[in-house]
């Protein structure tokens, strides 16, 4: 099976083809080779970190205010917690919010894509510790937060900055986070 | 003292894969000049002797939980059951990196001692590339990575290892892969030694084969029970998750999916003759490659192991030597090598063809996917990320022509093949694909156009598959037709277990008081009972659910939230309950403070056909492999074997 030592002539296109593997193994040898040692990022950040927190001007529950943008320049940094009546682990966090509200922090409450009444129940049965509440029927205003899921908690200093992002359910040891994040935005 | 005895059992494998490398090289001085050469078979036999020491003085290490040693404080502990103080061994770089030394030099005493059509002196080349290899990794492995460095100071108690990876399936997992990635270490000392001696053709296809199905059947093994690890101890029931690391070991065993069957028309047919040199070449580079990624750090992931620039530098100088090496040596000789036959676009040969470039495809869809988060952060542009979204929607479709064609291919002959045949024989599998997709619609109502396709072509390539065995007395088929039907059914089975899965899951999210119950896809589930539990290092609240359907009681389950002592960590034991229409999978999750507690409960129908049908093909590369190699003795043959050769 040994070839004809003497081979027809190729044309460029042939040669092309032929080196064409150890030409894009020579790109992916470079491009790798000066990648490393480069820092890897592990997680993702919201882009609005640093920036002001986004008009908002939500409807409120029954007779009760709804939450407005001037709601973030009360001076002091606040919880903003976005979370629904649908959601499960929005019932897991309720007394995690309870024990923040009870330690002195003012929570406000973005209910997303929910209707009055699921709202009111889910008050009724998991407690409410938010001093405002907005309910956000298009989910507008969650996407202007850069808010991708529920339950997510921003921190918001007393200038209307947004400080912190807590992606999921804030558990029991979470707390002692938010609280110095809190302290911090509010410094 | 083991220890030092394993560190210099090491050094001497090094010694001898170096006499290895250079066996057929060398002219000795007096007498036959290439006698010397024939000292490549022994030196493989003591270099594979010499590792599996050095390997066995590591393992005596972990399962005595010597601190002394790095290794073992950094990763092992005293409490871990015996299973995992073993499988800690590679559950870490270092050691990892002496299995994958290991694996190679077993396969290099498997070339040794089988037989060798192509000659003493080919055989001596192969061995020469692996030693080669081998040499490489040596370095890496003593200057760089040192498993058997010892400590000044013994701590009195180890790290621990992942609670994650303290797992059966977990523990074989990476010998099987390893198994596959450096078995195609052969096939690419096999190309790189007929470059040299241009022996490109049947023989040499003939030759590889057993090779190349066996690294395949290994690679198919480790990607199934990774797959399934992922699947029971994630805690959220998916099964692959387009992973850079996963599809670091796809990416492997596709080429060589590939290269099987192009071997089987190099074999048969004296055509594709570069295209395969290039296959096996790509096959192990893509698994050395992959091995880079997840030890330089590149790419992070949960199987990355260690972010270090100077160990991904000296891995990537390796590659670049053997890669670079051998992809130039290709060009240089590619173009010397005359071109193969011709042949008829019906046929099977050329069935094989265009089943080689849809996987080539996959193969390149994958591989952009993977890099091109890479691509897209160092640009400028942030981080992005590659899901599922885009892996289903360019990786599946070319699966789709892929799988139609697998079902058509082993009906054609080879050469010009008759196809007035060909419709009789396809209206059957044809009658059953829209006998599924009816029954998906009316009863299962599936209403996905993307979940119908998968369900028409997984009767079509199961049952057409069938009728290839159909009719014929079992003791008289060949045994590589039986393979090749098994693996095509494997993959029927295991398209239709994603299909059926994906279309048909039925998922639960409550809050339950004990006593409360709640209900999925007909089956009833009360929570009767939380209780604490313990391990020999990890407590655990263990959950008590009676599943009931229509009043019968079918199982118990018992998801349980675990804590790990050593290292400290939090993980979910899922609950699964199998059986082969579908698993329950049950989550316990938190308290949420009143007394009720988080439960996550799927129903996955057909899910477990996905590894059962990787196993499947697995074991058709298996059956496949132990048969003769026939070169150019059957080609008339009109239903044999796909990847006979």
């Amino acid at each position: 099976m040994t070839d004809a030592p003497t081979p027809p002539a190729r044309s460029w296109l042939t040669r092309l083809a032929i080196y064409g593997p150890l030409l894009l193994f020579a790109v992916f040898v470079v491009f790798v080779g000066s990648q490393l040692g480069r820092e890897t990022r592990v997680t993702v950040t919201s882009k609005l970190i640093g920036q002001p927190m986004p008009a908002v001007s939500l409807p409120g529950l029954g007779d009760a205010p709804g939450l407005t943008s001037a709601d973030f320049k009360a001076g002091k940094p606040v919880l903003v917690n976005v979370f629904a009546s649908w959601c499960v682990p929005c019932r897991v966090e309720a007394p995690q919010l309870a024990q923040l509200t009870a330690m002195g922090v003012t929570v406000n409450g973005i209910a997303v894509r929910d209707a009055p009444d699921d709202v009111a129940a889910f008050l009724t049965t998991n407690g409410n510790p938010f001093a405002r509440i907005g309910l956000d029927k298009t989910g507008q205003t969650q996407i202007a937060l850069g808010s991708s899921g529920v339950p997510e908690t921003f921190v918001v200093d007393g200038a209307g900055i947004i400080r912190y992002q807590h992606i999921g359910e804030i558990r029991p040891e979470h707390i002692e986070l938010l609280m110095a994040k809190l302290a911090e935005a509010g410094r | 003292m083991i220890v030092e005895l394993g560190h210099a059992a090491l050094w001497l494998a090094a010694a001898f894969a170096l006499l290895q490398a250079l066996a057929p090289w060398l002219r000795a001085p007096v007498g036959d000049a290439e006698r010397w050469t024939g000292l490549a078979v022994p030196a493989a036999l003591a270099q594979a002797l010499l590792v599996s020491l050095a390997f066995g003085s590591l393992v005596w290490a972990f399962a005595t939980s010597d601190f002394s040693v790095k290794l073992v404080a950094t990763n092992s502990h005293t409490m871990k059951p015996m299973l995992y103080k073993l499988s800690g061994v590679w559950g870490n770089h270092e050691g990892s990196m002496l299995l994958w030394i290991l694996v190679m030099a077993v396969a290099g005493a498997a070339v040794s001692l089988a037989d060798s059509p192509l000659g003493d002196r080919f055989r001596a080349l192969v061995l020469s590339m692996q030693g080669l290899i081998a040499l490489g990794f040596y370095a890496f492995l003593l200057a760089a990575s040192n498993p058997f460095e010892r400590l000044g100071v013994a701590p009195t108690q180890g790290n621990g290892l992942n609670p994650l990876l303290q797992d059966p399936g977990l523990a074989f997992h990476p010998p099987m892969l390893y198994a596959g990635y450096v078995g195609l270490s052969v096939a690419f000392a096999f190309a790189v030694a007929a470059l040299l001696e241009r022996r490109v053709g049947p023989a040499w296809a003939a030759a590889v084969r057993p090779w190349v199905l066996a690294a395949w059947a290994a690679l198919g093994c480790g990607i199934t029970l990774g797959s399934w690890w992922a699947y029971y101890e994630l805690g959220w029931g998916g099964y692959w998750f387009w992973d850079p690391v996963e599809n670091a070991s796809l990416m492997p065993w596709l080429a060589a999916t590939a290269l099987l069957h192009s071997v089987a028309v190099l074999a048969k047919r004296d055509a594709l003759r570069n295209w395969t040199i290039l296959l096996a070449v790509i096959g192990f580079s893509l698994s050395m490659i992959g091995t880079f990624v997840v030890r330089s750090g590149l790419l992070t992931s949960v199987h990355a192991f260690a972010v270090d620039p100077a160990r991904g530098a000296f891995l990537l100088v390796l590659l670049a030597l053997y890669i670079g090496g051998a992809l130039l040596l290709y060009g240089l000789r590619a173009s010397t090598v005359a071109v193969g036959e011709g042949f008829a676009p019906v046929s099977r040969e050329g069935a094989l063809v265009a089943n080689n470039l849809l996987l080539a495809a996959g193969l390149g869809v994958v591989f952009v996917g993977s890099g091109y988060p890479l691509l897209v952060d160092v640009m400028g542009a942030g981080p992005i990320s590659v899901g599922p979204p885009y892996f289903n929607a360019t990786f599946g479709p070319l699966m789709i022509p892929l799988v139609l064609l697998m079902a058509i291919g082993p009906f054609l002959g080879w050469g010009a093949a008759r196809t007035d045949k060909l419709a009789r024989k396809l209206a059957v599998p044809a009658l059953f694909a829209v006998g599924l997709v009816a029954f998906a619609v009316a009863v299962w109502d599936v209403r996905a156009v993307f979940s119908l396709i998968g369900f028409a072509l997984s009767a079509w390539l199961g049952v057409a598959t069938l009728a290839i065995l159909w009719g014929r007395l079992p003791w008289r088929t060949p045994r590589a037709t039986w393979g090749m039907a098994l693996a095509h059914l494997g993959v029927a089975i295991t398209l239709f277990g994603i299909t059926a899965s994906g279309a048909l899951t039925r998922e639960l999210l409550v809050n339950l008081r004990l006593g409360e119950s709640a209900e999925v896809a007909g089956y009833t589930m009360k929570l009767v009972d939380v209780a604490p539990v313990a391990g020999a290092n990890w407590t655990a609240l263990e959950a008590t659910l009676d599943v009931s359907r229509a009043g019968k009681p079918v199982t118990v389950l018992h998801p349980q939230a675990r804590l790990y002592t050593s290292p400290m960590m939090d993980t979910t034991e899922a609950a699964i309950h199998t059986r082969l229409n579908g698993d329950l999978y049950a989550v316990l999750g938190k308290p949420d403070g009143s007394g009720r507690w988080q439960l996550h409960v799927w129903w996955k129908p057909f899910v477990v056909w996905i590894w059962a049908g990787g196993l499947i093909m697995a074991l058709g590369g298996g059956l496949s492999m132990t048969a003769r190699a026939s070169a150019r003795r059957s080609a008339a043959e009109p239903v044999g074997a796909l990847v006979a050769a």
